[in-house]
């Protein structure tokens, strides 16, 4: 571990302090994952820290417990140099350090400045006294140099103006240290450039800011010191000045990591799927669709590649049929499908990993047993309208052994596991009737490390059985690993195709609408929603 | 004609305003409270027993409040701390109420239905010398009793108090996001009581309406689905004061016309008494098609 021993502190705390907020020594699992292993973290008083790492490393695990959410197993949240038992964010908010979630506390039925005051509200002579509310937020916005008009209502101003407003609501509130949990995941490239211009600000009014990003040239920009963590151990601690991105990327894979990327193809057979000149719309009646066509084969994975908002969610929607296409026709097998229900599209036999898998993919509430076989073309068990439970308990069995799934009893719900189980139990259920087309939206979405590659097993194991699989993942490197095809959307419409071996900047350029790559950077940025104030996805743009 | 049209429509709204803005309160507060009519029922019971009891119509009154106070109470708490599902828990309270009354009058009062009181006192009626006699303004504003008054300053009351008191914007906040107000530090679940205390109580005043208003008896159909009706107007008032007390008073008007067109005749009583309830189904369609145009329009 290289730490850094600089002299100054910049800002106003404590002289004496040396680190405002920190662990010492942090470790937390749950059941088998070890999120956090012996941690350390020392952030200076007065300084922007960031804290990278790759999904699963550990980095909200460790801003959960600095803020008292979460407790460790073993070592010590330390306060202004002093080990302290963190019990409650009550605790924390008492010594003056404020969380930014990614979830934002915002109330889109209040103004801003509602929002801003809500439960501390000058009161005079029993009535709000707006007019110093408004004084002291104005205040508050010129000394951070932001502007935003607080009588708005919440509901109608942008993501970024909100996540302002809970920054500088923890100001008002008297926080002292902000923790901000991937602050910039669900910005556009300009907004993401004044939040972080806004933070440096808060740094020099003598405040100290730990931020977690995904975005390096951000993290290399802005933050004083960069602590790495990877399978949650605290890997180093850098200052500002003494890397690049290109290094830090590599500080944060490891060296092996690369290496590590079993990649296999498939053996594509005859065409399956044939999407042609399909056109879409949203909820709100915007075009996100525009003539797509493409086919996928037998025994292939095409996967979809697109920054978060321009049609793959609707293209996923379309194709098993939740959302109705407004041209053109699907067919499976030859047949067209494109104005058929779910309930047909599946008989079809079309499989569906659903991106929302709490609400979509699985019942919580019901059992694994119920989970396993609540799909239409599991109807065999049937027979004269009944079910017979031998049939069904077999059928359960040989679904949650096909996936591996980690359960005491198949009676138990299905709330009862882990995410990555879950998912698994989604992924058996849609892939044991040998579906002819398996769409796969986001299926490692939330999943840890290890459930990721169980995932991809089960992926890999239906195409080899012969499905032709559409994927869409929010992962380059995911889709790069398992796809024989890649197609990229842009706008609605097909950006191109390229094969499954493409290099991050070739996929990164169609996905920006550029035809040719710019550059050859391997680890081209790929910038955010280009519909700003309509961010889809919490983890869009990732980099490493 | 119209002035007596009036007139009516007006006495006939109180109990629904009371009651209506009582809801109105408490699904600001993030609750729907079907228990409206059992806290107008117990409001009616209560205020005619004291009122005949005490021969003060005042007393019977705050006997009425103080007694949904208590039931409203009741069902927050049911609500609130106990995690009852708040439709189940307003359904049962309706129905649990209904039925301790009707046993309450044949036990305590051997009567089954209806309670005459001797020397129950009646809400008096406020004349106001020189404008009685002035066609519409009078039918307006001369001969109401007290509660009508309360209603018509209830109403700019709360709406300035929801915007610019702690209480109000606490409780918007609250019915609006409880997670992301418990994260602020609001204590919900209080606010969420209080606005079940005060949606009982306001209840049972519009209960107490219907006892010492224009009858002056206690009958155990008395509501006759009023708290229902209540519940139309604050969803078609979006939970604004105002617009949740224009819609009881259309409710009252329909009302009014129905008691006027059954005495003209020549129509089955039957289908014209079910013209307000006609009304509340009229006007909830329009508040759906209302809010998918308004959907769409933001949308577009």
């Amino acid at each position: 571990m290289s730490s850094t021993s600089t002299a100054s502190v910049p800002g106003s705390g404590p002289a004496a302090i040396r680190c405002r907020i920190g662990a010492r020594g942090v470790s937390r699992s749950f059941g088998p994952v070890r999120a956090n292993v012996d941690v350390t973290l020392s952030v200076r008083p007065g300084t922007v820290h960031a804290v990278v790492g790759e999904n699963g490393a550990g980095k909200s695990t460790l801003m959960r417990i600095l803020y008292g959410l979460d407790q460790p197993d073993s070592g010590h949240v330390v306060i202004d140099d002093e080990e302290i038992a963190l019990t409650s964010p009550r605790a924390a908010i008492a010594r003056r350090i404020g969380l930014v979630q990614q979830e934002l506390a915002i109330i889109p039925e209040l103004s801003l400045l509602e929002n801003l005051v809500l439960g501390e509200e000058p009161v005079r002579f029993g009535r709000i006294d707006w007019a110093t509310a408004l004084r002291r937020a104005e205040e508050l916005s010129a000394s951070v140099g932001v502007d935003i008009d607080w009588k708005a209502g919440a509901a109608l101003t942008s993501i970024a103006i909100q996540q302002q407003v809970e920054i500088l609501r923890l100001v008002y509130r008297g926080a002292d240290v902000l923790i901000l949990d991937e602050p910039t995941a669900v910005l556009a490239p300009a907004q993401a450039e004044e939040l972080l211009r806004l933070l440096s600000s808060l740094r020099d009014a003598g405040r100290t800011v730990i931020f977690i990003s995904h975005k390096l040239d951000e993290v290399v920009g802005v933050a004083d010191h960069i602590t790495v963590l990877r399978s949650g151990r605290t890997i180093t601690e850098i200052a500002r000045g003494e890397i690049d991105r290109e290094g830090l990327a590599a500080l944060i894979v490891g060296d092996s990591e690369v290496a590590e990327r079993s990649v296999s193809r498939g053996d594509p057979g005859e065409t399956v799927l044939v999407v042609e000149g399909v056109s879409a719309k949203d909820d709100r009646a915007v075009l996100r669709l525009d003539d797509v066509s493409f086919e996928v084969r037998s025994g292939e994975i095409l996967g979809v590649a697109a920054v978060a908002g321009n049609g793959q969610e609707e293209l996923a929607e379309v194709l098993i049929g939740i959302r109705g296409a407004a041209s053109g026709d699907i067919r499976l097998d030859g047949a067209s499908i494109g104005r058929a229900s779910i309930r047909k599209r599946r008989l079809a036999g079309l499989g569906y990993v659903s991106a929302d898998r709490k609400h979509e993919g699985l019942a919580l509430g019901l059992s694994l047993a119920d989970n396993s076989i609540a799909t239409p073309a599991l109807h065999g068990l049937a027979r004269g309208g009944w079910l017979g439970p031998r049939r069904v308990a077999e059928r359960v069995k040989e679904v949650l052994d096909r996936a591996a799934v980690r359960y005491g009893s198949s009676s138990d719900p299905a709330s009862s596991l882990s995410g990555g189980n879950q998912q698994r139990v989604v992924l058996g259920r849609e892939t044991i009737g040998n579906p002819r087309v398996l769409v796969a939206s986001q299926p490692t979405r939330g999943v840890d490390v290890r459930g990721i590659g169980y995932i991809h097993e089960l992926l890999r194991r239906a195409r080899d059985e012969g499905a032709a699989i559409v994927l869409f993942s929010e992962e380059l490197d995911e889709l790069r690993e398992l796809s024989d095809r890649i197609v990229v959307l842009h706008r609605g419409q097909v950006a191109g195709m390229l094969p499954g071996e493409a290099s991050r900047s070739e996929i990164g350029a169609l996905m920006l609408g550029n035809h040719s790559p710019e550059d050859d950077n391997p680890d081209a940025d790929v910038p955010d929603d280009p519909t700003p104030g309509h961010p889809r996805s919490p983890r869009g743009g990732e980099t490493v | 004609m119209i002035d007596a049209i009036i007139a009516s429509a007006l006495t006939l709204s109180v109990p629904l305003v009371l009651a209506a803005l009582g809801g109105a309160i408490h699904r600001r507060a993030g609750v729907v409270n079907i228990g409206l009519e059992a806290h107008m029922l117990t409001g009616a019971l209560f205020g005619a027993v004291v009122s005949g009891a005490t021969g003060n119509w005042a007393l019977g009154a705050l006997a009425g409040l103080f007694a949904g106070a208590v039931t409203g109470g009741l069902m927050s708490l049911l609500i609130t701390r106990l995690k009852g599902n708040e439709i189940i828990v307003g359904l049962g309270f309706n129905i649990v109420v209904f039925g301790v009354i009707g046993y309450v009058l044949r036990a305590g009062f051997g009567v089954s239905g209806t309670l005459q009181i001797e020397g129950l006192e009646r809400l008096p009626r406020l004349d106001i010398p020189g404008v009685a006699d002035v066609p519409v303004l009078g039918a307006l504003i001369s001969g109401k009793d007290p509660l009508f008054w309360l209603c018509i300053v209830l109403v700019p009351v709360l709406a300035w108090l929801l915007k610019n008191s702690r209480w109000g914007v606490r409780l918007r906040a609250t019915g609006a996001s409880e997670t992301a107000s418990s994260s602020l530090g609001l204590r919900t679940l209080d606010i969420r009581d209080g606005a079940g205390i005060i949606a009982g109580a306001l209840a049972a005043l519009g209960g107490v309406a219907l006892s010492l208003g224009t009858v002056g008896l206690f009958n155990e159909n008395m509501t006759a689905g009023r708290g229902y009706v209540a519940l139309a107007a604050f969803y078609f008032g979006r939970s604004r004061p105002l617009p949740t007390a224009l819609a009881c008073v259309l409710f009252g008007f329909f009302d009014a016309l129905q008691i006027r067109l059954q005495t003209v005749g020549g129509f089955s009583a039957d289908i014209i008494s079910t013209l307000p309830y006609i009304a509340v189904v009229v006007v909830l369609a329009l508040t759906g098609i209302r809010e998918y145009s308004r959907s769409a329009r933001k949308l577009s």
